[in-house]
């Protein structure tokens, strides 16, 4: 089973969840797939054994083959290409912007010309190690790189189908999100029950809904904020699988990188806890298709 | 974010004769319109013959792009010939366009389109030789 951790924002305490729960089952594989601020590795400490480089084709013109016909252009989903005819038998030109491209390869595969040849651009590495019995994957996008899609998928064909999978997504509701959680078998909603942590699990809940994945919310710092998380939940039928209420040991334990299951076993009880209701919900869901 | 070009070929735009077009970014599509601040998202283009006097209005459909408008935008007033732009803010990637197609870029216009076209006229403006805004100056909420 594939479990994703999202959150609609980050700092709700999104990590915090995923490297408990991990620590508190066994026969579990984590993967960190907020490729932008990975995070999880302060928390669990792994041994890094095998870094792998991580990149993307990006197109090249020979502009010795290239007539400036423009259709690079036009099948670029993603507006990464400007070309420039030229006129009165000046040269053109053609300006692909790099860091736009994600390396879907239509242009290549489009140019009659066969001007445009693919180079790779290194975006980032995959890093994988082990932490004990727990096996750890994660992706470190290179500062500056705006590119995450392409980097998520890779780390997530280290994904071990004999295991446990915890996906620590990246925060927000946008394509990386989307990329990390696809293929998951159950989401956790990592909110908090304040007006922005709402409106921010609203927006979560949408993609969710329309990616049929089956979720469930986890209230982190519960007693901070109003009851309008919960009654929203109610209203939607959405199950409450966790609350946790704010704590200085948890805060303290949080900025000393060490997981609150290894300071308080009590904790371990409540993430097993955790994840027994999401195979009951899981099962339900399943048996309702 | 450093931008980086794989090719790159200085393209100049056949300056004698015929084309005196200008453009001017404008949030409607009348000479009275106020001006765009924002070039790669802004709401309209109007192209301005300078001696005819005649303009044209178009709907920029590229100010929706989750990326890339700023690029598309500059195609977009490359193919139309123009020898300047009339703005207030231009991005890296738009300026890039524009410069490789040796248009010039004239940022800091305010007003209504009428008054930058006289301005223009008149060599008030001076031309913007960098990115006078960040990467994604134009979206909304930013
Ligand atoms: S499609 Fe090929 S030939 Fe046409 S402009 Fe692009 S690179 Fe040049
Ligand atoms: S590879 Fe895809 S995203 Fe990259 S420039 Fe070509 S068409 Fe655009």
């Amino acid at each position: 089973m594939i479990i994703s951790i999202v959150s609609g924002k980050g700092g709700t305490g999104k990590t915090t969840v995923a490297v408990n729960l991990a620590l508190s089952l066994k026969n579990i594989q984590i993967l960190d797939c907020d490729v932008e601020e990975p995070n999880a590795h302060l928390f669990l400490k792994p041994r890094i054994k095998e870094e792998v480089k991580a990149s993307i084709p990006v197109p090249e013109v020979d502009e010795a083959k290239c007539n400036y016909c423009g259709k690079c252009r036009e099948v670029c989903a993603y507006h990464a290409i400007a070309v420039l005819s030229g006129n009165n038998g000046k040269k053109g030109s053609v300006l692909i912007f790099p860091h736009l491209c994600h390396g879907c390869g239509a242009c290549s595969l489009l140019c009659h010309e066969g001007a445009i040849k693919e180079v790779n651009k290194e975006i980032g590495v995959v890093e994988i190690g082990e932490k004990d019995h727990l096996q750890f994957v994660d992706g470190r996008l290179n500062v500056g790189e705006a590119m995450s899609p392409p980097l998520i998928r890779q780390v997530k064909r280290y994904i071990n189908p004999t295991r446990t999978v915890i996906i620590d997504a990246p925060p927000g509701t946008s394509c990386p999100v989307i990329t990390a959680v696809k293929g998951s078998d159950f989401c956790v909603l990592v909110t908090e029950p304040t007006p922005f942590g709402l409106n921010d699990l609203i927006l979560a809940v949408e993609v969710l809904r329309k990616l049929k994945i089956p979720f469930g919310v986890i209230i982190n710092r519960c007693d901070i904020g109003d009851g309008k998380v919960e009654s929203y939940c109610k209203q939607e039928d959405i199950p409450i699988l966790m609350k946790i209420p704010f704590s200085r040991e948890i805060a303290v334990s949080y900025s000393e990188g060490v997981p609150i299951v290894k300071k308080d076993g009590s904790y371990q009880d409540k993430f097993i806890n955790l994840y027994l209701n999401i195979c009951g919900i899981k099962n339900e869901a399943d048996s309702s298709y | 974010m450093r931008v980086k070009i794989t090719a790159t070929v200085a393209v100049v735009i056949k300056e004698e004769g015929i084309s005196m077009k200008i453009c001017i970014t404008s949030e409607d599509k009348t000479l009275d319109s106020k001006v765009d601040p924002r070039f790669g998202r802004c709401q309209n283009f109007i192209f301005f013959d300078t001696d005819t006097g005649k303009f044209e209005a178009q709907e920029n459909t590229n100010a929706q792009f989750q990326g890339g408008a700023g690029i598309q935008s500059g195609q977009l007033v490359v193919s139309k010939g123009v020898k300047a732009v009339l703005t207030g803010n231009v991005g890296p990637n738009a300026h890039q366009v524009l410069s490789a197609a040796g248009v010039s870029v004239f940022t800091g216009v305010s007003g209504t389109v009428k008054e930058a076209i006289d301005g223009y006229k008149k060599g008030q403006y001076k031309a913007a030789d960098t990115p006078t805004v960040g990467s994604k100056f134009g979206m909304p909420g930013k």
